[in-house]
């Protein structure tokens, strides 16, 4: 196990110095000079090199991302070149929304994912399967923003029950928060929803034609404890789809900010683009990269944990 | 597994009975069928229907926003642009996303996937670590960063998503290269003295293809949808040019007075994936029987 969970902390430690190379060289190949940008309207060369000696842009690169990378290391990812005010400070801005906004959705899709599943698994054949399974497959169709749209359309233009966007924090105003979070966090569930559905009701039914439940039955056990026994086999790999969908989560979450006007991590990221604002970009998406790393070895090495198998089998596979 | 000889003899299992068979059991699985008849409309609509519709771009001033009529099927937006119209070229914008992207990973991650999973060693330590970076982004991340860099056109999201893509498939191929690499077929063809180029080629890369076209079934409308994502954020392709995720954007701003201006790209987009999906599922199962349920 110790020897599994340092190799598997090597590799997350290669990937995050790899990828952080790439986000920090990636920046850099962005159009437009950020010199130019902070030296503000028609600068003359002398200020746009001071500028850029000021912020070390005129060492060459291997120093400059050392710099970066030790500069990160004591909590500066740099400043934002809109308002001046510290990276770090607007990311832990942004940051609980999403988190919120992802929690939120992870709650939607795996209680209406698994209950989905099943039921279709359990009543296979009815009406109900064809019900849970059209789901899966319109929820695994449609995207995140059109159906945001039609949310909008139906909720808050229509019928006025919900809000369209103007977002209130959690602490401000806990109510307030939740209903606008609720659309927005059953937009970006939903689409999980279909994918832990559709998984909960194969591994559900592969399991429930195992011996072990033939066994039960012929014991004289009920219906409801032997799908029990079942369900409790099949929600490994229901987990291992729930931990591989959260990359698809943060990229939904995205577009859902977008749509919603919600405050969060995906929205800095594309007003960073828009707004060229680089020092936001890296530092957003180098922690958003450290954060899917680290959750990725968590779950592996909760695996681990639960099945031994997989200590063996190599984390490369 | 169980009769070594006729492997050996036999490298590649006769193909045109098995396909043969394979298209007998698609036509009884009904999904499939409906999926495929889906994706040849919208094959149609992208390649033929542009020439038929009127002009995407032509501006009705005086028809602003109007409902759908005989002379605008689904109506006019907000500069009084037929919407059929526009939905129409849009198919072909999403079919050039999703096709050549798809097409330009496979390109680029087949023969990648193929060399770690051949030479395990160092090749697939180095060639794995660049495909861990690369699948440490969320995907939507790395392609508006790649769309960002390239800068907003069609051309760029092409490029950007058949990059996302490319990891996936060199996992896919590495797995499934380990596979076939220890079948006796193949070890026959290496005992035989065939050189590795051609061991990949011949007897590896054949015994995949179900696979890959499994693969595309569901990297088509990814890249769909990842098309209209991006242009729908405003980074890929650029108004007045028409787009499914263009046409969504701009729908955004008049929900409240025309809310069919939304519904038609997400109908069309939310159909499409549709379409690829079933039949994905149904190839997945007449193609794969060991996936069969």
């Amino acid at each position: 196990m110790i020897e599994f969970l340092l190799r598997r902390t090597g590799t997350a430690v290669v990937t995050v110095v790899l990828a952080s190379i790439a986000v920090f060289l990636g920046v850099r190949a962005l159009p437009g000079d950020p010199a130019v940008v902070l030296a503000g309207e028609d600068p003359t060369p002398e200020a746009v090199a001071a500028i850029r000696h000021q912020f070390g842009l005129d060492k060459p690169l291997p120093i400059q991302y050392l710099d970066y990378v030790g500069q990160a290391l004591h909590g500066n990812l740099g400043f934002s070149t809109q308002d001046k005010a510290p990276v770090t400070t607007i990311l832990s801005e942004r940051l609980p929304v999403t988190l919120e906004l992802t929690f939120l959705a992870i709650l939607v899709g795996v209680l209406v994912g698994i209950a989905a599943g099943v039921a279709s698994a359990v009543r296979r054949g009815t009406a109900v399967d064809y019900a849970a399974n059209g789901f899966g497959l319109f929820g695994l169709s449609i995207p995140h923003f059109w159906l945001g749209l039609v949310g909008i359309v139906i909720f808050s233009v229509h019928w006025h029950v919900l809000p369209s966007s103007g977002f209130v924090g959690l602490a401000d105003d806990p109510l307030g928060n939740l209903e606008r979070m609720v659309m927005p966090a059953l937009v970006l569930g939903l689409g999980m929803a279909a994918v832990v559905m559709r998984q909960t009701r194969s591994s559900l039914l592969s399991q429930l034609g195992a011996d072990y439940v033939r066994t039960a039955r012929a014991k004289g056990l009920r219906r409801p404890r032997q799908v029990g026994h079942a369900l409790r086999n099949s929600l490994t790999t229901v987990t291992t789809v729930i931990g591989l969908h959260l990359a698809a989560l943060i990229s939904g979450a995205v577009i859902v900010e977008q749509i919603f006007v919600i405050p969060g991590f995906g929205k800095l990221i594309v007003d960073g683009v828009s707004s060229r604002n680089y020092p936001v970009i890296q530092g957003a998406v180098l922690v958003a990269v450290v954060g899917y790393v680290v959750i990725n070895l968590l779950v592996d090495v909760a695996y681990a944990y639960l099945d031994p198998r997989q200590r063996t089998a190599g984390g490369a596979e | 597994m169980t009769d070594t000889i006729i492997a050996v003899e036999a490298p590649a299992p006769a193909p045109v009975t098995s396909w043969r068979r394979a298209g007998r059991r698609f036509a009884r699985h009904r999904m499939a069928v409906i999926g495929a008849v889906m994706v040849g409309v919208f094959l149609v609509v992208a390649l033929f229907g542009p020439y038929v519709v009127g002009s995407p771009s032509r501006l009705g001033l005086t028809d602003i926003l109007a409902p759908p009529s005989g002379a605008h099927w689904l109506g006019t937006d907000d500069l009084g642009r037929d919407v059929f119209a526009r939905l129409c070229n849009g198919a072909r914008v999403s079919l050039l996303a999703g096709v050549v992207s798809t097409a330009l990973a496979m390109l680029i991650g087949v023969p990648l996937g193929l060399a770690a999973g051949y030479w395990s060693g160092w090749t697939d330590s180095v060639l794995m670590r660049v495909n861990d970076v690369v699948l440490s982004f969320p995907y939507l991340v790395f392609a508006v960063g790649m769309a960002a860099i390239l800068g907003p056109s069609l051309r760029n999201v092409i490029i950007a998503l058949a990059v996302a893509e490319i990891p996936s498939v060199v996992r896919i191929v590495r797995g499934e290269t380990l596979a076939l690499r220890r079948q006796d077929f193949v070890r026959a063809a290496i005992a035989d003295g065939a050189r590795d180029l051609a061991v990949m080629g011949r007897s590896i890369l054949p015994n995949m293809t179900n696979t890959l076209i499994v693969k595309a079934t569901v990297a088509i409308p990814a890249g769909i949808l990842g098309e209209a994502a991006l242009s729908f954020l405003g980074l890929g392709v650029q108004p007045p040019q028409a787009s499914w995720g263009v046409m969504l954007t701009s729908a955004q701003q008049f929900l409240a007075q025309d809310p069919l201006l939304a519904i038609f790209p997400g109908v069309a987009i939310a159909l499409t994936t549709l379409g690829f999906n079933l039949l994905g599922d149904g190839l997945r199962d007449v193609l794969d029987p060991r996936e069969a349920r």
